[in-house]
């Protein structure tokens, strides 16, 4: 009889070991995956993780590294201190919508003025727009209760529609022949998130995702906030008794993580996508939940774990393109290394046990 | 004549520890023995066995002379051996008699149940109506229900766990009662405590277990609770002393606190007042949920009150949340030790930090002082003789005594004014129970004010200078621990919860 036993305590071998379980694991039933749709297994594998990184078109495909982990990164580590306290945001996809669309109508409502004010301005009302959104769950769940999963997640949609109606209305281009789509950032100098480095990737997001993941980092290993966070995670009475407020505290990790998803949102608009679209959301908000508990809710491992998930990304197009995999089963393989995470987690606090039971 | 159930050798081992080692005892029908230990002296499994839920390694247990080897609790209800566990067992939705049929085998057409039941209670004097809710029941005729669950299998061997930690003094007197009743019938009864007086009242031997271990029998009517104890715990007990204090100042003054209840199954606080100077302790007694985890989160501060009901050192703290009373000297040990007083994950450095942040400056300016909340962790566990490998380890890793030890130990570090601590003792072997009282006991001395909320009044009759009790969120008049009766306690508690004592 196989059973569960608690251990006494959590483990930390298991705790470092879990992602790397995980990323085999995923490779293997990954594999499986792949072979059953007739592809060899080995080279999509291959393709996925291999190719973006050393293979042919490498140069290419390294700055896409940056420019794809650093949203994800950027988001994650917000979302990783409300998920260590227990508050869920689900609805970062909104935020970042919010984020970006905030941004660009500072920035749009310029044009063609040139100044070095306006980024700035579009940064600070980047923020602005996704913390806004993130406030709307947190007041809720303040005053009356209501469950932030609920309520970040159905304000996804609100957000995509106003995405939409924004696309069609109000920052439409109007030099754009009537196609839906504000105008390019990229070609309005004052408002460009442009390379700092030509060729690298290396934009103001990716500067401000490092900004952010030292911040946590300090937050969560020195300052009483983040102790705050870490105990109301671990036991909410204990924290009440320690002092924290929870509804500060809901505040707090909803604001922070809703300002960090506007700000990717901000220089993902301003810079890699270059204009208010109706398809300018390709889902970083939801990845970056499996990039937050695929690093652990640790600074530093959402920052591997974000670099992870952009390479899976970057080479799951590889993988359609080159090898015809669909798109669907890219999605599977992302989601299956979420699944194997979880799932091999409870090892850090459980350990299995294969003999008969005992009755007490 | 052989005994009714007869148990020889019976060892059990679990990975790391074991339970009972070389068990042996004798139980003739109609007697009342007594199984007296402390926490984790082997008592639990023991019954276990016997009652089928867990398999003896070595050993053979025999009924009536024949081999008895329940494989599950069924078997052992067949051979007639019952158990009155010391956590219920009832869906609080349903009538008694439908959460009796719940627990039967062939249960019977309801309204004959209920004249089964009828007829059992007024056997035994335990009155109780079949069809009442068992939601709207009190834990004494909650424990009534599990009773008359039992006596309706007709038991040759009644098996009860700690049956008096939920009951008031007069509830304590209707149990014995019914169980001298049973014994005279003769059922015998197997009762398993660590309330040694009780034992003297009701008992006729007691077999002492320590470690896993027989070390004792003997005729608790003719040994003296002193006795008793120090086989227990295996060494001569340190009664706690203390230099009498003339009672100071007035430090802590509740102003008719009221407070509506936190939860659906929480109770209101109804207008408390009590004033407590430095130098003395006062003892809170009463049954498990009357308002002892409401009252403490009132003085600890993680449940504001209005405005002028707390007050301390002369000045109004009602509004104040839990550190800002910290920073003042108003300490608090809840009694959840796991998940309220500390958290279970986290390091003992870390849970010194959760309390000790204020007061022993481990914050500054919002930045956390990791090694001084270490050296903090280390001085508790040195001080109070924390068993454990090092401050490093997660909290849940204690066992419960050691982790009491802590909490106990970091609030009384920290120099409190006031300490208030609910159920310092709980689940705390002895000597380690003792180690506490005289903590507390000194604090008193060097003048500071104690409030300790127990529902051990041996505990509280020991250390405690003034008693009060509180009863459905409303709080008796304090009395002078000395020369307090029984009867008296018993009285400040709610009586009998309105149940008649039981004419038999």
């Amino acid at each position: 009889m196989i059973r569960l036993e608690k251990r006494p305590q959590p483990s930390r071998a298991f705790a470092y070991l879990t992602p790397v379980l995980a990323v085999l694991a995923t490779f293997v039933f990954g594999g499986i995956l792949f072979a059953a749709l007739g592809k060899d297994p080995v080279q999509s594998i291959l393709t996925i993780f291999w190719e973006p990184l050393f293979g042919e078109f490498a140069f290419f495909y390294r700055p896409q590294l940056l420019i794809k982990g650093a949203p994800l990164v950027l988001i994650a580590i917000g979302l990783s201190l409300g998920f260590k306290a227990g508050i869920w945001n689900i609805g970062a996809e909104g935020q970042y919508i919010m984020g970006a669309l905030c941004g660009a109508g500072f920035g749009l409502a310029f044009y063609p003025a040139e100044s070095a004010l306006i980024f700035p301005g579009m940064v600070l009302a980047g923020a602005f727009g996704g913390w806004l959104w993130a406030m709307i769950p947190a007041l809720l769940k303040v005053r009356f209760g209501t469950n932030e999963i609920l309520v970040s997640l159905m304000l996804v949609y609100v957000a995509e529609q106003f995405l939409a109606s924004m696309s069609l209305g109000l920052l439409k281009n109007p030099e754009g022949f009537g196609f839906p789509g504000s105008r390019n950032l990229q070609q309005y100098q004052s408002a460009h998130n442009a390379e700092l480095i030509a060729g690298s990737g290396m934009h103001w997001g990716v500067v401000a995702a490092l900004i952010a993941v030292i911040f946590a980092y300090v937050l969560l290993a020195r300052h009483r906030l983040g102790f705050a966070v870490r105990v109301t995670g671990d036991a909410p009475r204990a924290a009440r008794f320690a002092g924290v407020n929870p509804s500060r505290l809901i505040l707090f990790c909803l604001g922070t993580s809703g300002l960090l998803a506007g700000l990717a949102g901000l220089f993902e608009v301003a810079g890699p996508a270059g204009q208010v679209s109706i398809d300018f959301n390709v889902g970083y908000g939801f990845t970056a939940i499996i990039v937050a508990f695929l690093g652990r809710l640790h600074p530093v491992g959402i920052v591997l774990a974000g670099l992870l998930m952009a390479l899976t990304y970057i080479g799951g197009d590889i993988a359609q393109s080159q090898l015809g995999l669909p798109a669907a089963a890219i999605q599977v393989f992302q989601g299956m290394l979420l699944f194997f995470l979880l799932a091999l987690d409870l090892f850090t606090n459980y350990r299995l046990r294969i003999g008969r039971v005992e009755t007490a | 004549m052989t005994p009714l159930l007869s148990l020889s050798g019976l060892t059990k081992a679990y990975p790391g520890v074991i339970a009972n080692d070389d068990v042996s005892l004798q139980i003739a029908a109609g007697e009342v023995h007594a199984l007296l230990g402390e926490n984790g002296a082997g008592k639990s499994t023991l019954v276990k066995m016997i009652y089928g839920l867990v398999k003896p390694d070595q050993g053979e247990m025999q009924m009536h002379g024949a081999p008895f080897a329940p494989a599950e609790p069924r078997a052992a209800r067949a051979a007639g051996v019952g158990m009155v566990f010391q956590h219920f067992s009832l869906f609080d939705a349903l009538t008694v008699a439908e959460n009796i049929a719940l627990g039967m085998e062939n249960a019977p057409k309801l309204r004959d149940l209920s004249e089964q039941i009828r007829q059992v209670s007024d056997t035994y004097g335990l009155p109780l109506a079949p069809n009442r809710v068992v939601g709207d029941l009190s834990a004494g005729e909650r424990q009534r229900v599990e009773i008359i669950r039992c006596l309706l299998q007709d038991p040759k061997l009644l098996i009860m766990d700690e049956p008096t930690s939920v009951l008031t003094p007069q509830e304590v007197q209707i149990l014995f009662e019914t169980l001298r009743k049973l014994s005279a019938d003769g059922t015998a009864i197997l009762y398993i405590s660590h309330k040694l007086e009780e034992i003297r009242a009701l008992c006729d031997t007691a077999t002492i277990l320590r470690l896993g271990r027989v070390v004792g029998t003997c005729v608790p009517r003719d040994t003296t609770a002193r006795d008793m104890a120090e086989m227990m715990v295996g060494k001569v007990l340190a009664t706690p002393t203390r230099a009498g204090v003339e009672p100071g100042e007035i430090v802590l003054a509740l102003n008719k606190l009221s407070l509506p209840s936190p939860s659906a199954f929480g109770m209101p606080l109804r207008e408390i007042s009590l004033e407590l100077r430095r130098g003395e302790i006062l003892g809170i007694g009463g049954v498990a949920g009357n308002g002892q985890d409401e009252l403490l989160a009132a003085l600890s501060g993680e449940t504001p009150a209005p405005v002028g009901m707390v007050q301390f050192q002369g000045a109004d703290i009602a509004t104040l949340g839990p550190n800002a009373r910290r920073k003042q000297g108003l300490l608090a040990a809840p009694e959840e030790r796991l998940g309220h007083a500390a958290a279970p994950d986290m390091s003992l450095t870390e849970n010194a930090m959760l309390t000790g942040a204020v007061r022993e400056r481990l914050d500054r300016g919002g930045f956390l002082n990791w090694p001084a909340a270490r050296g903090f962790a280390e001085r508790i566990i040195s001080a109070f003789d924390v068993r454990t490998p090092g401050p490093a380890n997660a909290a849940r890793s204690l066992s419960g005594g050691n982790l009491q030890k802590f909490v106990i130990g970091r609030e009384v570090l920290q120099r409190p004014e006031v300490l208030v601590v609910n159920q310092p003792t709980w689940g705390v072997d002895a000597s380690a129970a003792a180690a506490i009282r005289q903590a507390l006991l000194d604090l008193a001395t060097g003048g500071a004010a104690v409030i300790v909320i127990s529902q051990d009044l041996d505990e509280l009759m020991e250390i405690a200078d003034r008693f009060a009790a509180l009863n459905e969120g409303r709080l008796s008049a304090p009395q002078p621990t000395k020369g307090l009766s029984v009867e008296q306690i018993g009285l400040m508690m709610g009586g009998a919860h309105g149940m008649e004592v039981a004419h038999v």
